[in-house]
């Protein structure tokens, strides 16, 4: 970002010369910005390649900024070093990053050809541009008023006036790509295909599974439908089934029933001491110890009906 | 220092990515080596809108941006669906459509 600084100390971003700062931006920038390209092209790992292009990508993307095209800079920064480079990563990983390049090659000499072209195409462009550019003078983006208003807001018209066509079509390219990419990447094998209800209940009587019924619901044949009640067999019994084998089992415990000459004992808190000492030999509907012990079977039950009542 | 220097490196950024394209069989490097391609023409057309004094070389970058997202969302899908049924990644390898 000292970078940028500098640059703007030279003058603004975008300006018809490019002053020192610039330059100096410039001249860190761009051999970053080729390293990374020749990096990427030249690394046997993908994934270091990926890594290579997101410096070429940021280093870029700050040039963008020396420019005066801030805006493109930082969504150069945040859609490209942020988001595709991190789906490439992405797939790599998916893919498996030791699917690294064959050294074979399949069309006898197509490295040295295409060493050859790439080498004669940088001459050419270079030449071209180096020749066509010679005596050019920027007019720069705050001189005509294209900057007016800053950057952002530059953009902004042109898009919305200018090219509202071209940018609505760009809704319709994305919605298309999410779809083909959903449609792309929707895998497509059988296994994991639902198994409609019919074919469960014929896989059930074929044997595919311990019992050809559901597993009982808790509160079957029992007096209440509640999930603390277990489910109970047609001869009264505990469907063993309908127990869970996660939560440990409580004994219910019945409510406490006050004795109708105490009115503390309706609200709940505990007696005073002076109460006690005259309650506590009259309490015969004292809870602990008056509740039976539950049996093997059936007591359930009982003791939920209790509950409820 | 000019603005033909952005054009250079552009132009040399433009090459390093055919070389890509041309040399890599990994079919995500190529992919890669594609946007680096995109990337050095916005290089260019950003120094354009400069040179001209009009944002339309911007807007028409922002643009590339936009179909370049795209693209890679697209191919990327592509690249996996085929891998799932290869199980490479490699682009000799592709060498029908189906199956």
């Amino acid at each position: 970002m000292s970078l940028l600084l500098l640059a703007q100390d030279a003058g603004l971003p975008g300006g018809a010369d490019t002053g020192l700062g610039e330059g100096i931006a410039f001249w860190i920038l761009g051999p970053v910005a080729l390293a990374g390209a020749l990096g990427m092209v030249f690394a046997r790992n993908a994934v270091h390649s990926a890594l290579c292009l997101a410096g070429t990508m940021l280093s870029l993307g700050l040039l963008y900024m020396a420019q005066g095209a801030l805006f493109l800079g930082f969504v150069q920064i945040i859609v490209y070093t942020g988001a595709v480079m991190m789906l490439f990563l992405f797939v790599l990983m998916l893919v498996g990053r030791d699917s690294s390049d064959s050294v074979v090659e399949v069309l006898r000499g197509q490295r040295a050809a295409a060493l050859l072209f790439g080498v004669g195409l940088a001459v050419l462009l270079v030449a071209a541009v180096g020749r066509a550019f010679t005596d050019v003078t920027p007019v720069g983006l705050d001189a005509g008023g294209a900057n007016w208003n800053g950057n952002v807001p530059g953009i902004g018209r042109l898009i919305f006036t200018k090219y509202l066509f071209a940018f609505e079509l760009t809704s319709a390219l994305l919605i298309t790509a999410a779809l083909g990419a959903m449609v792309l990447a929707y895998a497509q094998t059988r296994a994991h295909a639902k198994r409609s209800q019919r074919e469960t209940v014929e896989a059930r009587l074929r044997g595919e599974h311990a019992r050809i019924s559901p597993l009982p619901g808790p509160g079957v044949f029992a007096t209440a439908n509640s999930v603390a009640v277990p489910a109970l067999l047609p001869d009264g019994s505990i469907a063993p089934e309908s127990l869970s084998e996660i939560i440990d089992r409580t004994d219910v415990q019945p409510a406490p029933v006050p004795s109708p000459d105490d009115a503390h004992a309706l609200t709940g808190r505990p007696h005073n001491d002076s109460d006690r000492s005259g309650h506590d030999a009259s309490a015969p509907h004292s809870v602990r110890g008056s509740r039976p012990a539950p049996d093997q079977n059936g007591t359930y039950a009982d003791a939920v009906e209790g509950a409820d009542r | 220092m000019s603005t033909t220097y952005y054009l250079l490196l552009s132009a040399l950024l433009f090459s390093i990515g055919a070389v890509g394209v041309l040399v890599r069989r990994n079919a995500i490097v190529v992919f890669m080596c594609v946007e680096l391609m995109l990337n050095a023409v916005n290089l260019s057309l950003v120094t354009f809108a400069r040179i001209n004094g009009a944002l339309d070389g911007q807007v028409m970058a922002f643009f590339v941006m936009v179909v370049a997202a795209a693209e890679v969302v697209v191919g990327l899908a592509i690249i996996m669906s085929i891998f799932r049924t290869r199980r490479t990644a490699s682009i000799d390898d592709a060498n029908l459509l189906k199956y």
